[in-house]
């Protein structure tokens, strides 16, 4: 038997959306596919490496293991949401000075993940902001320079160890 | 991305008495979804094994941590974050508060429920330990009604357990009796979030002028299925911990572990480090508390 299309209403960073898709449909491909809004990436498409993050209902979730049917009625928000009227988010640009991004690949995700903590936590310290970004994986930056950058966007000064990069990355 | 969305049916009841109701009306045919952290990656692999799903996710009335006088109760559907965040969890039952910290990382947390973990019944699971340590039961429902057992009956094999196809789990219970016991857990892995457990042990103890009085030991991935280590606990019972004590202990588990070579472990290694943590948790029980 084959599932047929249902509606989701939900909003996607500030914006009303209906999208009709089979109830399994992963958030993930209904973002990128039914709504083009690719800056979410698919990396391990397993909850492992959390390229996919996105908040939704306020949670950070791993997009890739939503069925869309969990997001009727929800609040998303995605990378898109972060950058208002083409000006970047604090969190952006702290990015943007330490070095905070490479290839680019984790990114969105590192900073859905990190928008997320600041969100529940506005002065995190190190470990917390390890704990906060230990589902997403980078294979870049060594992580170093993306704690920095969540350091400098939460207003805090960097801790001895952090800005020496000695800081090894468990 | 394997899974066809196309394929897969998923239906969305509004209440539990929904739920029940479909599922008695075709028992075994509908597999509930909550979460989706474990059943989501298996779909989109192509490797679920069913095209029938149900959700669970969002049904408020299996969302939940209760107290009562003598006991709490968890809904099956709480996440993990949820027992993180609960007080009563943190202060009276720190090993599951401590294994909830463990699974996945923050993303995972916020999606994967307690009683998930429990059905998908992974012998690596990091919740199971702890509620087995601490003596819990599980609630069933169904259209007749519910039903409990104690947890420790749950889990029949490889992935089995004693559910009715008919059936859902609906709660975990836990005695508010542990706040003199001795409590430990720990897990090896490569890494604290994310990597799924190579061993993890879990253990409660409540000791009396030197005596072992009650004790209670389970681990992750040292058996199939998600159980006490009823010979190590029998060699300890009603003795006082020695190094003889210990080392036969370290020879019971060793003796009684049944772990496997895989992926993540080699059952020498885990039988060996599953022997270290027991030692680990037991010459603490020598010193006194709080030290």
């Amino acid at each position: 038997m084959s599932a047929s299309d249902i509606t989701i209403r939900f909003n996607v960073n500030g914006e009303a959306c209906t999208v009709h898709a089979p109830p399994m449909k992963r958030l993930l491909d209904v973002l990128r596919e039914d709504l083009g809004l690719t800056g979410t990436k698919e990396g391990c498409g397993e909850g492992e490496c959390g390229s996919c993050s996105v908040r939704m209902n306020g949670d950070l979730v791993n997009s890739c293991l939503v069925p869309v049917l969990h997001a009727e009625g929800a609040t998303v928000e995605t990378v898109e949401g972060l950058g208002r009227n083409c000006s970047l988010s604090t969190l952006q640009q702290a990015f943007l000075r330490c070095g905070g991004a490479q290839c680019g690949i984790c990114t969105p995700g590192m900073l859905m993940a990190a928008t997320h903590l600041l969100a529940c936590n506005p002065h995190p310290n190190i470990a917390e902001i390890r704990e906060g970004l230990a589902g997403n994986l980078c294979r870049c930056t060594g992580f170093i320079r993306i704690f920095e950058s969540v350091i400098l966007a939460a207003g805090s000064s960097l801790p001895e160890q952090v800005s020496s990069g000695s800081l090894d990355a468990r | 991305m394997r899974g066809d969305a196309r394929a897969h049916q998923l239906i969305a009841p509004d209440t539990l008495a929904a739920a029940l109701d479909l599922i008695a009306s075709e028992p075994g045919r509908w597999t509930p979804i909550a979460g989706g952290t474990e059943l989501m990656v298996a779909y989109a692999a192509g490797k679920l094994g069913t095209t029938s799903l149900i959700n669970l996710w969002g049904i408020a009335e299996l969302r939940f941590i209760r107290t009562q006088q003598d006991s709490i109760s968890i809904g099956a559907g709480a996440t993990f974050t949820d027992l993180r965040n609960s007080a009563i969890v943190m202060s009276e039952f720190p090993l599951l508060a401590k294994a909830a910290s463990w699974i996945g990382a923050i993303a995972n947390q916020n999606r994967a429920t307690l009683g998930g973990n429990l059905v998908n019944g992974s012998p690596a699971a990091d919740s199971c330990p702890a509620l087995l340590v601490y003596d819990a039961e599980v609630e069933f429902i169904s259209v007749r009604g519910n039903r409990r057992i104690p947890y420790h009956a749950f889990h029949t094999g490889y992935k089995q357990n004693a559910m009715n196809a008919n059936e859902l789990l609906y709660a975990i219970h836990l005695p508010r009796r542990f706040a003199r016991h001795r409590q430990y857990i720990r897990k090896v892995g490569p890494r604290r979030a994310m990597a799924i457990s190579k061993v993890a042990l879990a253990a409660t103890a409540f000791v009396d002028n030197g005596i072992v009085n009650e004790i209670r030991l389970a681990a992750a991935s040292l058996a199939p299925y998600p159980n006490r280590l009823r010979h190590t606990e029998s060699e300890l019972i009603c003795g006082a911990i020695t190094n003889d004590s210990i080392r036969a202990a370290r020879s019971a588990l060793m003796r009684e572990a049944q772990p496997i070579d895989d992926i993540r472990s080699t059952a020498e290694y885990r039988k060996r480090v599953g022997a270290n943590l027991l030692e680990e948790f037991l010459r603490g029980l020598t010193t006194p508390r709080g030290e």
